[in-house]
């Protein structure tokens, strides 16, 4: 034991020729794995996957103040009225007074969550939802082409059978609230969203339901 | 009986396959993500299951959460052509530096009156900038011109491009280099303020819009 000299290189040489000490060819890549995993973990943090997408709202033109023809009557319509994180409906024309035979409106809650909005524009949407169903088949068989598929479906959603929808918000309204709604039409395939202006007394009856 | 012996293993362990992996990953990462353009304002988007991603050709209006309005168009000749247009429109004079670094600079919320100091800061400092952003009340309807010149600067940027695609034997359409207007919303900004952008666009009879939102799975 006494015998093993200065460096670790020769075991038994006595005090013979000068040899370059042999390097070992591996490198401590501890400080690289270090410095690479500081690099991976910033990268992962900065990046953004889902980047952002766009949903397209087509809103009702400005109508002409010289127009004086009556906008026509619509068939099978619901309206919305959203305020913050509540949603309200009623269904048809809405009268503020009992008019006619017809009582006055009254509002329904309803909320953003599958069971609420979600099986109510199903149930109303029936009719494009089954032909829309009806399509999908047909073009999985491949009866009909793509470019037919879409313009059947959007004759579909114009139907007079088909649910159209009109929004109001109050004051109190998010974009949120907006959004989620309007998410919603489009999962149940609705054609014809039109967001519009509240009614100063439907805004009232908002008010009353909330408190 | 001999004693069993446990083979000493060296604490040193062979990390070049580990480094391997780690920068294969980090080569992944950087060139996967693309840097964000620094923006004045966070924006947090709402959800839904659209998947259409957001076109070349935009016009970008922000509300943050305050209601904030803050005006971006995408391509740089458009910027310049607008920025010629609304200065001429409220007699302040730009110089070449400002045209520069306006055609290059990400979306602002500041008046015209406050532009050219706006533009001659540095990028870092811009962010401290306090605005009340773009003013769109009918008084002063800056927004309504920002929207108007920055349609007109980017149809002619979009034929533009459009004939550049024609001649290099391509089949472009139309459609695809038109301007499109594009609603950068917080979701927990109340709807009115974006309903008071919609009117600006619904004045210039520009009614479709679309609005950024972050991808949901759509329900099964």
């Amino acid at each position: 034991m006494a015998e093993m000299g200065e460096g670790g290189g020769g075991g038994g040489h006595e005090k013979g020729k000068k040899r370059a000490k042999k390097s070992s060819t591996r490198v401590d890549m501890t400080p690289m794995v270090d410095l690479a995993f500081l690099l991976l973990t910033f990268f992962v943090l900065t990046a953004t996957f889902s980047k952002p997408k766009v949903m397209s709202m087509v809103y009702p033109a400005k109508p002409d103040p010289k127009d004086l023809t009556k906008p026509p009557k619509i068939n099978n319509a619901i309206t919305f009225l959203v305020t913050e994180d509540k949603l309200f409906y009623y269904t048809g024309q809405y009268y503020s007074v009992p008019t006619g035979d017809k009582p006055a409106t009254v509002l329904e809650e309803t909320n953003f969550g599958p069971k609420g909005v979600r099986k109510l524009l199903a149930e109303l949407n029936k009719s494009v939802l089954i032909g829309k169903e009806g399509l999908d088949k047909q073009l999985e068989r491949k009866e009909i082409q793509d470019s037919t598929y879409l313009r059947k479906l959007i004759d579909l959603k114009k139907e007079r059978d088909a649910l159209k929808v009109l929004i109001k918000t109050d004051d109190k309204a998010t974009t949120k609230n907006f959004i989620d709604l309007v998410d919603e039409l489009k999962i149940a395939e609705i054609g014809v969203i039109a967001p519009v202006d509240i009614l100063a007394s439907e805004l009232e009856l908002l008010k009353s339901k909330i408190k | 009986m001999p004693k069993i012996k446990i083979p000493k293993s060296s604490p040193s362990i062979d990390m070049t396959p580990m480094v391997d992996l780690a920068f294969l990953l980090v080569t992944f990462f950087m060139l996967s993500s693309t840097l964000k353009s620094p923006e004045p304002v966070e924006v947090d988007y709402p959800t839904s299951i659209s998947d259409h991603i957001i076109p070349k050709n935009v016009i970008m209006i922000t509300i943050d959460k305050g209601g904030r309005v803050f005006f971006d168009i995408s391509n740089a000749e458009a910027r310049k052509e607008l920025l010629a247009n609304m200065g001429t429109k409220y007699k302040i004079k730009f110089n070449e530096e400002q045209f520069k670094k306006f055609s290059f600079m990400s979306a602002f919320g500041c008046t015209m009156q406050e532009l050219p100091q706006y533009i001659d800061m540095e990028s870092g400092a811009r962010k401290a900038f306090n605005t009340k952003g773009i003013p769109l009340d009918s008084l002063n309807n800056q927004l309504k011109d920002w929207i108007f010149y920055g349609n007109i600067a980017a149809l002619n940027t979009g034929k533009t491009n459009y004939e550049e695609a024609k001649l290099s034997g391509e089949e472009p359409e139309m459609n695809d280099f038109k301007p499109k207007f594009i609603l950068r919303v917080d979701g927990k900004a109340v709807y009115v303020h974006a309903q008071n952008v919609i009117n600006v666009f619904r004045d210039l009879e520009l009614n479709n819009l679309n609005f950024v939102t972050s991808m949901e799975m759509a329900p099964l």
